[in-house]
């Protein structure tokens, strides 16, 4: 169990990190925290508390809070789409935009069982699991298998390196856009 | 799969609520409707089991909406995503 004031210093202290404000209606922010709090009991990590999640860790990593779509979902719009994260100008106005879904839909559903068959057989209901990284389609072991593949990307501008299914939209450090990104391409080669 | 029914004096519409019982904005959804006195029906998505999971996904797409929360179908017809007190109120005539 994580306490609520944990989740409350974490989102101040990564606000104040990024530059960014908390939602600027105290029973908004409330809720928003006690459902990240709810989440994070429930599965290991705060997952978005607006959005669905399928319980697979490698599934579900985009939105894990702050997600993936916060940083250019704040620079379009304002505010990422639960409108906890928003700029200076919507803090101070206090209205708050509407803010539609980034997330693509191949994404969306894999929080939905038929969309992800091999990892929700085996998982067991309310389980918290692991990442995992094997990737083998025909594995039944008992822990749940995720589809998704990972590669390496790293930053044309800063050399910042990140292990996962896509590239990172903003780069969190020297915040160059997503098509500064590129794969980086490894060979094994066995001699002898 | 555990659909909840909230009494209202108003049931001229079929109100069914698709939430989450994390959402901030599916509660504030959820109290508009209940502030109005309107009868609705919802389910809280992430309490409801895999296959039932499968049937709202079915349904909401078959209905056009997006897989969003709250989604709010009124009459079996009209698709509502988020929490929008604008259409609800034109909507549902309040």
């Amino acid at each position: 169990m994580i306490a609520l004031d944990q989740v409350r210093r974490r989102a101040e202290a990564d606000a104040k990190t990024y530059g960014y404000y908390l939602t600027p209606q105290p029973e908004l922010l409330q809720g928003f925290l006690e459902g990240l709090k709810t989440n994070e009991d429930r599965y290991g990590y705060p997952l978005c508390p607006c959005r669905l999640a399928s319980g697979v860790y490698d599934y579900d990593r985009d939105i894990i809070c702050p997600c993936d779509y916060r940083d250019p979902d704040v620079a379009q719009y304002g505010a990422c789409y639960c409108r906890l994260y928003v700029n200076k100008e919507v803090f101070e106005s206090k209205n708050l935009p509407e803010v539609p879904e980034r997330r693509p839909l191949e994404k969306q559903q894999r929080a939905y069982g038929t969309q992800a068959p091999a990892a929700k057989q085996a998982m067991p209901q309310g389980g918290q699991e692991k990442p995992s990284e094997t990737q083998s389609p025909t594995s039944q072991a008992e822990k749940p298998q995720s589809t998704v593949k990972k590669k390496l990307w790293y930053c044309k501008q800063c050399g910042y390196v990140v292990y996962r299914e896509d590239p990172p939209y903003i780069c969190p450090i020297c915040k160059a856009k997503k098509e500064v990104f590129a794969e980086i391409e490894s060979t094994v080669e066995f001699r002898g | 799969m555990n659909i909840l029914k909230v009494s209202g004096k108003i049931n001229k519409h079929k109100v069914f609520v698709y939430a989450l019982s994390t959402c901030v904005w599916c509660k504030l959804t959820k109290q508009f409707l209940k502030d109005n006195d309107i009868q609705y029906e919802f389910v809280d998505v992430d309490l409801a089991d895999e296959k039932d999971k499968d049937k709202i996904h079915e349904t909401i797409q078959n209905m056009g909406g997006m897989l969003s929360y709250p989604t709010i179908i009124v009459d079996d017809k009209v698709v509502i995503n988020g929490f929008r007190k604008d259409k609800l109120t034109e909507v549902l005539e309040i």
